[in-house]
């Protein structure tokens, strides 16, 4: 994870990291998941989806299960969980 | 290369629950936010911990009314305008429910304006989700109540010579008791405004501004991610602003934020007060 | 708390009687909007509802209270609201809604001259029409017309009972007349009057179809809260609920809601006959007409005219068969109604050709008499 200032009780903290789904079937290409993920996890694939939009994927593993992707996503199409740590 | 980069097709959305699957995809365009509000709206319904059963979803016509369509509780797609109405009989024949009305701002300020300040008149307890896109988007894109002046519709192609409904003044105005306005982009925000929403009683009105790169974005030169991109950097939080404050005009910031919150009694309270003096 | 059936014998209005039937039949929620000559049924139910655990509010305009009763019938209540001419405009395109929600509610008109702000008033029967065509649409409906403020009593019982058991709006269609006179109403026992609630759903929840018929076309149904999870919306839809834009679910559909009603007639149709057997000259009214229309065919037979009548207490749907039936032995008919050619249009197409059909109509403001129905006859007969 980048910081612009390293907190200093980074080391005792623990940092949650997910694992993104994605209902291929669902998505309709708006790429706002792929825009606003803070961690920049997300990019657009090079498959399509039966109804031709274009999905994205995971890219990094990176993924903190902040749930913003799931959050904005207005088709109901990605989701995070908890990795196991 | 990535450790998790894993696609799942069968695996269950956290609101599956909520969700009527079987009508999936749903209607909305690719880019269009209402799918966010309804998503950050069922989020506070499943978060409340109430059982799903006390609630009803009571939706009016156009694109956002068609949200009483896909969330799996009693739910009702009701006629132009008449979700507010529809909604107060619920609540009157049965309090025990927790209505929620989820619509649009052509909806419910235009042809529904009426409903809308009488409930607030009352305090009649009902959450009220306003989904505001700026534009009449099931039609094919016409002027709106809250298109905002000089912007294109296919009624206005030269700019909409009128003003529009600053939402949270007209509420205020009207005796809402619980008023804020967020964007589909501040999921986290409209989610928790509708939790206090449905853990208050009284009238409460949130307006979520959200785009519709279709019909409105395409005539105003706005992709999706631009109006996205314009929540972002021009909206200014300031909860408790004054309502007066709060127009939307082309190139000017948009205030965001919980602006009234305020205890009053609500219709079926007094009404109860009224006829019943003995029972407190 | 006080009872639900003022049980005895009063000097009441129609609109009050109206009212005081409304709460026997087990009326919880009244949404209105005060309107002349209506106003009284509202303000009676404002009186009454708070005394029998009920919720009246007097709505922003027709439109809400329309809207308004429908969303009470879904929370699980018999639901009620009164108007009159231009208010039942305003209603018109929610009592589509109703019916194709299949909403059981019960909607009073107390007519007044029209069109438009008309003959506040003054009583009229010309909502007759837009009682059956008034919403988009085709559609079966059920329009009951109470001749006195004892059958507004009456009629409100029946009228919450059809609609319960057919799963639909039913219309009161009183008129200034009936709704502003003062009459002796009988209200029985408690337990003399026959109340139907609507039929509930098995307890099965998963898969439920809010709109799979039963066994007589009408389907149960649910209230929220119970737990079925139901979609209801005014797009044609399927026996799930479930908006369906295709000519096939289109056609399904109505003939579900058209079945219902037509396949039920023998149930729905309520006539009143007087000296009809040997009847050449057969008067058809409803409502306040009906009044004097006895007083005419009484004269007739007086002068050796054979008059008889037939009273329409369900106006819709129309006793079709009956007037077909009549037509065949009948030397001509009459209808008499405070309209311009309303229900006797209806007569004439029954009619099929076979008796001559003629109005004894009035443009509204006033009853009309007997001698108008005795002069029509003896000129026409």
């Amino acid at each position: 994870m980048k910081y612009w200032r390293v907190p200093l009780d980074s080391d005792e903290i623990l940092v949650e990291k997910g694992i993104i789904h994605i209902i291929e079937n669902r998505c309709k290409g708006c790429g706002y998941c792929i825009e606003y993920c803070p961690q920049h996890v997300l990019v657009f694939s090079d498959t399509f989806n039966a109804k031709g939009y274009h999905l994205p994927t995971v890219n990094t593993d990176d993924c903190l299960n902040c749930h913003y992707c799931e959050f904005l996503c207005p088709e109901f199409a990605i989701f995070s969980i908890a990795a196991e740590p | 290369m990535p450790s998790v980069n894993k696609t799942f097709q069968a695996d269950k959305h956290p609101l599956e629950d909520l969700l009527r699957v079987d009508r999936l995809p749903h209607i909305w365009c690719p880019g269009c936010g209402i799918g966010s509000v309804f998503s950050a709206c069922l989020r506070s319904i499943k978060n409340s911990g109430i059982d799903y059963n006390n609630f009803a979803m009571v939706s009016g016509i156009g694109c956002s009314g068609r949200g009483a369509g896909y969330i799996n509780i009693d739910s009702f797609h009701t006629t132009h305008g008449r979700a507010i109405p529809f909604a107060t009989g619920i609540k009157l024949a049965n309090p025990d429910i927790n209505v929620i009305v989820f619509s649009g701002d052509g909806d419910l300020c235009a042809i529904g304006g009426n409903h809308l300040i009488h409930a607030a008149r009352r305090n009649m307890d009902i959450t009220v989700i306003c989904v505001n896109n700026l534009i009449y988007g099931m039609t094919g894109g016409q002027v709106a109540a809250t298109t905002p002046h000089m912007y294109r519709s296919s009624t206005t192609a030269a700019g909409n010579p009128e003003s529009p409904f600053n939402l949270p003044l007209l509420a205020y105005a009207a005796g809402a008791t619980y008023i804020a306005r967020w964007t589909m982009l501040h999921s986290r925000d409209v989610s928790d405004a509708v939790s206090e929403a449905i853990g208050r009683k009284g009238f409460s009105f949130i307006e979520v501004l959200s785009p519709c790169p279709i019909n409105f974005g395409r005539r105003n030169k706005e992709k999706s991610l631009d109006t996205l991109r314009m929540y972002h950097e021009k909206s200014i939080i300031k909860n408790n602003a004054t309502p007066a404050e709060l127009d939307i005009e082309y190139g000017k910031s948009i205030v965001l934020g919980k602006f009234i919150d305020i205890q009053k009694p609500t219709y079926s309270e007094n009404y109860s007060r009224v006829h019943n003096p003995n029972d407190e | 708390m006080k009872p639900a059936v003022c049980t005895g014998v009063h000097f009441i209005n129609g609109d009050e009687a109206c009212a005081e039937g409304a709460i026997a039949a087990g009326c919880k929620f009244f949404g209105g909007y005060p309107i002349t000559p209506a106003t009284e049924v509202a303000e009676q139910m404002s009186l009454r509802l708070p005394e029998v655990g009920g919720t009246f509010i007097q709505m922003e305009d027709e439109i809400a209270a329309m809207t308004s009763i429908l969303g009470g019938a879904w929370a699980g209540c018999k639901t009620m609201t009164a108007t009159s001419g231009p208010g039942f405009s305003l209603m018109m395109e929610t009592v589509g809604l109703a019916v194709v929600t299949e909403t059981p509610c019960v909607i009073v008109n107390v007519q007044r001259g029209g069109p438009s702000t008309g003959l506040p008033t003054q009583g009229a029967q010309s909502d007759m029409m837009q009682a059956k065509w008034g919403s988009h649409g085709d559609y079966e409906i059920i329009a009951l017309a109470p001749s006195s403020p004892q059958e507004m009593f009456d009629f409100t019982i029946i009228a919450f009972n059809l609609s319960e058991t057919y799963r639909t709006p039913v219309f009161i269609m009183s008129d200034e007349i009936i709704g502003h006179m003062s009459e002796k109403v009988i209200i029985p026992h408690k337990k003399k009057i026959k109340i139907i609630n609507r039929k509930k759903p098995a307890k099965v929840k998963q898969g439920f179809k809010p709109f799979k018929p039963g066994a007589n076309g009408v389907a149960p149904m649910p209230a929220i809260g119970e737990g079925y999870k139901v979609h209801i919306t005014g797009l044609t839809h399927d026996e799930k609920g479930y908006p369906v834009m295709t000519v096939e679910a289109q056609e399904e559909m109505m003939a579900r809601l058209l079945g219902k009603i037509r396949n039920n007639l023998d149930d729905i149709i309520l006539t009143e006959d007087y000296l009809l057997n040997d009847a050449k000259i057969i008067i058809i009214t409803y409502g306040v007409s009906a009044r004097t229309s006895y007083t005419a065919v009484d004269e007739a037979r007086s002068r050796g005219i054979k008059a008889g009548l037939l009273r329409l207490i369900t106006v819709w749907p129309f006793p079709e068969e009956l007037i077909r039936n009549l037509a065949k032995k009948a030397k001509g008919f009459i209808t008499v109604e405070i309209n311009m050619g309303q229900i006797s249009r209806e007569v004439e197409r029954c009619a099929g050709g076979l008796a001559p059909c003629y109005l004894a109509g009035h443009a509204g403001g006033a009853i009309i008499t007997p001698d108008k129905v005795l002069a029509l006859m003896q000129e026409k007969f």
